[in-house]
């Protein structure tokens, strides 16, 4: 018999950005497979292959962890080498799980994960309490602002779902996340084998009266996470059909940044600072009353103007700063170290230039956030803080205010390859 | 209060026109990929909203293995006359005939395999520089790893364990004489997303995919519609069944299921129900466990 399935609360999902981090041992691949598994997001034929090979194997139960379980070398190798994108849905929202490796190793993948995630799940073994990569995995999500952490304390069924165990731990990481920035923090025990709290409340740990894992994950507020003050739109492409119908047309194509751009704005075109009217915010479907964040729309000015791609549309009483000096947090991500007076190409929204690196300041121990002043050598998963100067302005705003105007990335030009993740400060 | 939320849908479709828009400001030489499937028109309708009131800066690709469905056919050519794109169509049968692929023979072979030296020799032909393809990451396990831009090197291959970190929405689409490049828009989109969008804004689909007679041969758990290029076996014997297409690919590979869905809103409540995945009646993954992987590594989408 088949359901009826709701057409009007799918229309009206949110969607939700997670990053999951993890070691091998610690349950991650485990718990998205029992996310999957429990929200009715695996098809038969997935569950039945991974009910073969888990028989085949001798294990006891059916392994969810082989879901997960992407690329051949990874198979061979029994771990998770890169980010791997997953999805499931609730009647309430839509999750894209960005699962990570979790070992040191592996930090720029997790760096990676974190860029675009709303929120982060943290698994911590309860038997071990809070070890070097707890304090690591805390850290990158507070460095990457990642508005919301979610510390799972999983085989609560390996300590008798000790409330003392639970309670001890979560003491632990709030003692050593005071010195992090971190907005919003929660502690559930789980057990991701037996299922635990993730999707059911377990009837072990009636002295826990938070949600469940997917219960948080279904209602914790997105609305607020982003900036819908400071109005910001990278110009991306010019559309011009040059036709008979729209002659004259000519509009800055687009994805809005930050703010809430409306028809009758005042506006500025950074760099050449000249200002003019929205005069419409036109989509296919027809123009629209207001634009925020990330809607994809193509806006056109009053007066005829010359932007393109990589100029900014801000407005007039709010300017983002604009400079060539700009101090970055960086996370290096290539094994060739980052060269001091090292010129690279930066990609910042969607301008594009070159950049010299002026200074490394300090490099911060990702295990105690120690700031090293004396070991310059900046190598693959160090994170850093540099000064660089770019050949032309770029218009920015802080990180920690911004995610998309206050990014950049550092691509080797010889290479061409992605060297460098870096968030302003 | 007014919420600044956006629902799923419209957020991914803002991230699919972002990265649509991406290619084109980032490349002098692209193209869309378009496979008469559902993921490739819905990836041309949101191309369209990228750019409107402006046609589309790039040409659609077909590579036609010449065991496409009619109704395929029919369908590409009347919507490339409505939204007035340029196509460019690549054979396999010129591949074939000049020896550069060669036709495994066999019971169960498919020409799906021979699309990837097609695919390469017309993005070598046309210079193009970059393909967007209407790949989702959730169809397969190793297309979880792929990235939005997938860069390939000059034999065209993708290596999995060399891919550039993709960090916020900075895409790095620099690129060597000779590389190219792959693009995936609607890489977090779901089946589910897919059909809802198509609901949502009303996207005209080829009469594929709903249900229709048909006459269909059983062959291992797969119902593959009759053909000129399906031929049975000893104990197999045409079928006329009520059936439908959940994907669209080759005559030869591509799986019917037994289906009354006449409209959008049934097949989004037949999506809801189904419990085996859209590749699961796919001949040509069966092969191995690792075949998408494999194909992957050759050039394939």
């Amino acid at each position: 018999m088949i359901e009826h399935f709701s057409n009007d609360a799918y229309l009206n999902m949110e969607l939700l950005r997670f990053t999951t981090a993890g070691s091998v041992d610690d349950g991650k691949s485990t718990l998205i497979g029992r996310l999957l598994y429990d929200s009715k997001s695996i098809f038969e034929d997935q569950y039945e292959a991974i009910r073969q090979v888990s028989i085949q194997r001798g294990e006891e139960h059916t392994n969810l962890a082989l879901l997960t379980d992407g690329l051949r070398a990874e198979r061979e190798q029994g771990i998770t080498i890169d980010v791997a994108y997953r999805y499931f849905a609730t009647p309430k929202r839509k999750f894209i799980i960005a699962d990570t490796p979790g070992h040191i190793q592996y930090t720029r993948n997790m760096v990676t994960g974190a860029s675009t995630a709303n929120l982060a799940i943290i698994l911590v073994d309860a038997r071990k309490g809070i070890i070097e990569q707890t304090c690591r995995h805390a850290l990158i999500a507070s460095l990457l602002k990642i508005p919301h952490i979610v510390i799972c304390i999983n085989k609560m069924d390996l300590v008798d779902y000790s409330q003392e165990v639970f309670d001890k731990i979560s003491r632990d990481f709030k003692a050593f996340a005071s010195k992090l920035e971190i907005q919003d923090v929660r502690f559930i025990p789980i057990s991701a084998l037996l299922g635990d709290n993730v999707v059911d409340r377990s009837k072990k740990t009636l002295w826990y009266d938070g949600p469940t894992l997917l219960y948080l994950l279904e209602t914790i507020h997105i609305g607020s996470d982003q900036n819908l003050v400071d109005c910001r739109f990278p110009v991306q492409y010019v559309v011009r059909p040059q036709t008979d119908e729209f002659h004259d047309y000519r509009g800055y194509a687009g994805r809005i940044a930050g703010g809430v751009f409306k028809p009758g704005d005042k506006v500025v075109a950074l760099p050449s600072g000249f200002s003019s009217t929205i005069k419409s915010i036109d989509t296919m479907g027809g123009p629209i009353d207001e634009a925020f964040p990330p809607m994809s729309v193509t806006i056109r000015l009053e007066d005829e103007i010359d932007i393109s791609r990589g100029d900014m549309i801000v407005r007039e009483s709010n300017l983002p700063e604009i400079g060539q000096d700009i101090h970055l947090m960086i996370c290096w991500m290539n094994e060739r170290k980052l060269q001091l007076n090292g010129k690279y190409a930066i990609k910042h929204t969607t301008r594009e230039a070159r950049c010299l690196v002026k200074d490394i300041l300090y490099k911060v121990d990702i295990n105690t956030l120690h700031r090293n002043e004396t070991d310059k050598e900046i190598g693959m998963n160090d994170f850093a803080r540099i000064q660089i100067r770019t050949t032309v302005p770029f218009f920015y705003d802080k990180y920690k205010l911004n995610r998309l105007t206050g990014s950049v990335i550092l691509i080797e030009e010889g290479t061409n390859e992605t060297v460098g993740a870096g968030m302003i400060i | 209060m007014i919420s600044y939320n956006l629902t799923h849908l419209r957020e991914l479709e803002a991230e699919a026109i972002f990265i649509i828009r991406e290619v084109a400001a980032s490349f002098d030489r692209s193209a869309m990929l378009f496979s008469g499937g559902k993921d490739s028109i819905v990836m041309v309708h949101l191309a369209r909203k990228a750019f409107w009131p402006a046609k589309l800066p790039f040409p659609l690709v077909h590579i036609d293995t010449g065991h496409n469905f009619q109704e395929t056919l029919e369908f590409r050519d009347a919507l490339m006359e409505k939204i007035g794109a340029r196509l460019i169509v690549g054979y396999v049968q010129d591949a074939i005939d000049s020896g550069r692929s060669i036709e495994d023979k066999g019971q169960n072979t498919s020409r799906n395999w021979l699309q990837s030296v097609t695919l390469l020799d017309t993005i070598e032909k046309h210079k193009i520089e970059c393909a967007m393809g209407g790949a989702r990451r959730d169809e397969e396990k190793a297309r979880a790893k792929e990235r939005f831009f997938s860069h390939r090197d000059e034999f065209g291959q993708w290596d999995p364990k060399n891919q550039r970190p993709e960090l916020w929405n900075l895409f790095n689409s620099k690129k060597r004489m000779g590389e190219h490049f792959r693009v995936f828009p609607i890489s977090n989109w779901t089946e589910m997303d897919v059909w809802q969008y198509v609901h949502l804004e009303n996207i005209e689909m080829p009469c594929l995919y709903f249900t229709h007679k048909r006459e269909v041969v059983n062959r291992e758990g797969t119902l593959l519609a009759k053909s000129p290029f399906v031929h049975l076996k000893d104990s197999e014997k045409w079928e006329n069944l009520q059936i439908r297409f959940r994907t669209i690919g080759d005559m030869t590979c591509t799986g019917a299921t037994v289906s009354d869905a006449d409209t959008v809103q049934h097949i989004i409540q037949e999506v809801a129900a189904t419990r085996v995945t859209e590749r699961g009646g796919r001949f040509d993954d069966k092969r191995t466990d690792a075949a998408m992987e494999d194909r992957k590594k050759e050039g394939y989408f």
